[in-house]
């Protein structure tokens, strides 16, 4: 990789280059510029620092979905993996503080088994990833209802509810800091790390040349392995910030995948693999936030949101093209 | 070339039928234990119906996936469909052409859509199709809020009820769909070139093929045969159902059907039978669990365990195949 003389920070993140930054950057900027216009309240830190919390969520699902994707596959299945772990988490809580703890400790666990299994089997058994996360939406998604018996049961403890909805009062300068928003700083921290190690490079080249890599004696298997477990406790993470502050139902989950993925392509992480970075998938994630956000100011109806998410989608997925396929 | 390209297809085509055979031998004991009748007229009827449906899309489906694409927007296609035709027939047998006229012209205009991102502005199918799912959800979750307009009867005791002894006209219907698109892949310059560009579209463009159009045709005649499902719901429902079509998932249940019938998600091989056969597995499994009354979530769990054996079993073939 060209690591001989890199050019400074800045210079580089101004260099348009395949999968880089700048496209991302100019559209969140076009969206600040657009908040700051209609609401510029937005920015007093108070709403600033809740809109913050309320995004982690999606931002660590795509922190998770960037590992996949950039490998090669796809993980579909994040959606219902949050459904299933607010559900799970509810019934298994029953309300008792006591059971917060070993809770979070077992929704950890099983995200990463879920993504184990994923992995296992898109490697192992060669199944397509798209095919096998869509059966394990619909095996996830199943099971929950029919261990709840189509309603959510129990609820959720206090002590599990703070980290999506509590915050840290009278920061100097901020304010209120949501507890959500440094779960996010911490795992985002941890995300770019582990996407700047060298199991993050490989990563890269695994999706860009699965065959290459293989030859040069990387376990590909493995290393897409881990990166579906990496989306796994992504979600169960996120689900953990969802329940908390949305409380427990069976939409808890529903669409987040489509909305991960969307994410991670707009912050130039190529569908397909071996190109963009992590740090790209969150701000892609956050600008995906802020527009909805846009919308609410603009007075949007909730209907016609989607209408204007697929048209923008289409319009910088569309603008950052050509230059992605004339690598 | 021929031969090598369609040899595949030959070979999947009986898995998913031995498959379906299997399914309905264990399911038909299981039920006769069970002390009911699966082949009885009432579940075989629902069963062709629920085959129909699912099966329109699915065999348009087909074509996209074969030419190495995707199409995730045909649910919202066979919902605004349902709503298209229905509003305007608004009940009379008078407008019945022309609303099927239209409801297929509007279908075959998102294809188009879908089509030209993909090849013109070259964005990842995936992400085009969904955007374009995005942007006619919004239309549809904005003006509609239930059930809109009222199909024609003419049309709704026709396509909707009639059978041939058990057999519905829908699902005749669907036959005669996929038996077009069966000759078409086999017979026409279309369909050799559509698998060419799904098997290696740099390999095609070099032989002459022209891909992009060859890309293009393929998505409208998957969004028509989209359209043709939602006018086949509006004339079950009697009315445009603005939500049938992704609470139906028939978006991602119609990809699955095509990819256990034995067609590549990458494209370049496989074919129409096995669609056909995928569907009528679905729709078996759905009929046992019915009749066995057994709950519908857990049917949600097992449809996902066959989906993802089904292609797992393929790819072990495909493996050993690879391997000889």
């Amino acid at each position: 990789m060209q690591t001989v003389q890199r050019p400074p920070l800045p210079l580089r993140l101004l260099r348009v280059r395949p999968g880089g930054l700048v496209p991302i950057i100019a559209l969140l900027a076009v969206l600040l510029i657009l908040v700051a216009v209609r609401q510029p309240d937005f920015f007093a830190p108070p709403s600033l620092m809740s809109f913050l919390g309320r995004s982690a969520p999606i931002i660590l699902l795509a922190a998770g979905q960037y590992f996949v994707i950039v490998s090669g596959e796809f993980d579909l299945s994040v959606g219902a993996l949050v459904t299933a772990q607010v559900v799970v988490a509810a019934r298994l809580i029953d309300s008792e503080p006591a059971h917060t703890w070993p809770v979070v400790l077992l929704l950890l666990g099983f995200g990463a088994l879920v993504g184990l299994v994923n992995g296992l089997i898109t490697t192992r058994l060669r199944v397509p990833s798209f095919i096998t996360t869509l059966g394990m939406l619909l095996i996830l998604l199943g099971a929950v209802y029919l261990w709840s018996d189509g309603a959510p049961k129990g609820g959720l403890s206090d002590e599990f509810r703070r980290f999506g909805r509590w915050a840290f009062e009278d920061v100097p300068v901020l304010g209120r800091v949501p507890y959500a928003l440094i779960v996010l700083l911490a795992f985002a921290a941890l995300a770019v790390l582990v996407a700047r190690s060298d199991f993050g490079r490989t990563l890269i080249a695994v999706g860009d040349n699965p065959r290459t890599a293989e030859l040069s004696g990387v376990r590909v298997w493995r290393h897409r392995t881990i990166a579906f477990v990496l989306s796994g406790v992504a979600a169960a993470v996120a689900a953990i910030l969802i329940g908390g502050y949305s409380g427990v139902s069976f939409q808890a989950g529903a669409g987040l995948e489509f909305g991960a993925i969307t994410a991670v392509v707009l912050g130039g992480v190529a569908l397909g693999g071996g190109r963009g970075s992590v740090v790209g998938a969150m701000l892609g994630a956050l600008s995906l936030e802020l527009l909805f956000a846009l919308m609410n100011f603009y007075g949007v109806s909730g209907a016609l949101r989607s209408t204007v998410q697929g048209a923008i989608i289409l319009l910088a997925v569309a603008v950052s093209a050509p230059r992605s396929s004339s690598r | 070339m021929r031969a090598l390209a369609f040899r595949p297809t030959r070979w999947a085509v009986p898995g998913v039928f031995v498959a379906l055979a299997l399914t309905l031998a264990i399911g038909w004991l299981v039920v006769l234990i069970d002390g009911g009748q699966l082949f009885n007229q009432s579940t075989t009827v629902s069963l062709l119906h629920v085959a129909a449906g699912l099966g329109l899309v699915a065999v348009g489906q087909t074509l996209v996936i074969l030419g190495g694409s995707l199409d995730l927007s045909v649910a919202y296609v066979v919902s605004l469909s349902t709503l298209v035709a229905a509003e305007t027939m608004n009940g009379s047998d008078g407008a019945l052409v022309p609303a099927i006229g239209l409801a297929l012209t509007v279908s075959a205009a998102v294809g188009l859509f879908n089509g030209l991102l993909v090849t013109r502005l070259r964005i990842n199918a995936f992400i085009a199709t969904l955007g374009v799912g995005l942007l006619l959800k919004g239309y549809l979750d904005n003006g509609y809020d239930g059930p809109a307009g009222a199909t024609s009867p003419a049309l709704v005791q026709t396509l909707g009820y009639q059978r041939i002894g058990p057999v519905p006209l829908s699902f005749l219907l669907l036959v005669a769909v996929a038996g077009v698109v069966w000759l078409a892949l086999a017979r026409t310059r279309f369909g050799h070139h559509l698998v060419a560009v799904g098997g290696d579209p740099e390999v095609a463009r070099l032989s002459g093929v022209r891909n992009d159009r060859v890309l293009v045709t393929a998505h409208v005649l998957c969004s028509l045969c989209a359209g043709l499902a939602g006018i086949y719901l509006a004339s079950r429902l009697g009315s445009g159902a603005p939500r049938v079509g992704s609470e139906g998932l028939y978006d991602l249940e119609s990809i699955a059907a095509v990819v256990i019938g034995g067609t590549a998600l990458a494209g370049g091989r496989g074919g129409v039978l096995g669609t056909v056969g995928g569907v009528l597995l679905l729709a078996s499994i759905d009929a046992i669990f019915n009749q066995l009354e057994v709950d519908a979530f857990f049917k949600q769990v097992i449809r996902g365990v066959v989906i993802i054996a089904a292609v797992a079993v393929y790819a072990r073939r495909a493996l050993r195949k690879g391997a000889v």
